[in-house]
């Protein structure tokens, strides 16, 4: 590849352009590869299916857009995350309580607590237990988490990103998506007991 | 077993799941589950429910959005 700028002779430039070309829709292709995941990460970020679908469009269209200032060898799914997460920080999400604001929640045994105290003791041994809670109770319980939390569970309990992964792609320290991962789980579980088990 | 010692364990769990403790803290932690039935239904229980709450919170993508991030493509996409 040569560096001399002006002085390229037409038949490098020429093999640069289709270099470059080639090296664009391997990275298209790697990046639709993520698709799915990527929707499946915004679905329970914003509110509806139509929100979730326009945000993955966007994400896209900026990551097809700015491909060169990807990494090759890095973690593509994460850099398609980062993307997403900004995006939906800019769109201005609804100003929520600070996340200090609010009221400390039960422990971490809780939920169990709660279901034992409603079933017995021995209903925590069944396989099912958790169908006790319903399908639509998760999904309200995680959209009702404020959005700080739920960002760091959604990215760690549904997409399946490490700590270190979700610290680089919401831009926060380590030990802050530690803290909101454990409150968040804290609050959706306390939720859950309130909404199903009452 | 001690109910301190059932806190202390309530208080590693996650971190436990997670794997992401100290050597020390595994030890402390495997070795009370070991003998408290108690924490040992909660720990079930918590494992449960993680993969609960990934399997019944995830959609998957709608049909049609595949074709509207092709349509995203830059124009070196055909062709090549």
């Amino acid at each position: 590849m040569s560096e001399s700028g002006a002085a390229e002779p037409e038949e490098d430039a020429a093999r640069r352009v289709a270099t470059e070309a080639r090296e664009r829709v391997h990275f298209e292709e790697e990046a639709l590869g993520f698709a799915d995941q990527v929707y499946r990460v915004a679905r329970r970020m914003v509110g509806t299916r139509e929100e979730a679908e326009e945000l993955v469009q966007d994400t896209y269209a900026r990551a097809f857009r700015s491909w060169r200032s990807f990494t090759p060898g890095t973690n593509m799914r994460a850099w398609l995350l980062r993307i997403l997460t900004n995006l939906n920080t800019d769109r201005g999400r609804k100003i929520q309580r600070t996340p200090d604001s609010q009221p400390l929640e039960e422990g971490d045994y809780y939920l169990a607590n709660r279901l034992a105290a409603v079933e017995g003791e021995q209903a925590l041994e069944q396989e099912q237990v958790v169908e006790r809670l319903s399908q639509g109770g998760v999904v309200n319980a995680l959209a009702e988490l404020p959005h700080d939390f739920r960002d760091v569970v959604v990215l760690v309990d549904l997409g399946e990103f490490s700590y270190a992964d979700a610290a680089q792609i919401l831009d926060i320290p380590i030990g802050t998506v530690m803290s909101r991962l454990h409150r968040g789980r804290r609050i959706l579980k306390q939720t859950l007991a309130e909404e199903t088990l009452s | 077993m001690s109910d301190a010692d059932c806190e202390k364990c309530e208080e590693l769990l996650q971190g436990y799941l997670d794997r992401d403790l100290t050597p020390a803290e595994v030890a402390i932690a495997e070795g009370h589950l070991g003998g408290c039935e108690y924490c040992r239904r909660r720990y079930r229980f918590e494992a449960q429910l993680r993969r609960y709450i990934r399997t019944t919170a995830t959609e998957r993508m709608p049909a049609g959005l595949m074709a509207k991030l092709t349509e995203l493509r830059g124009p070196t996409a055909d062709g090549l």
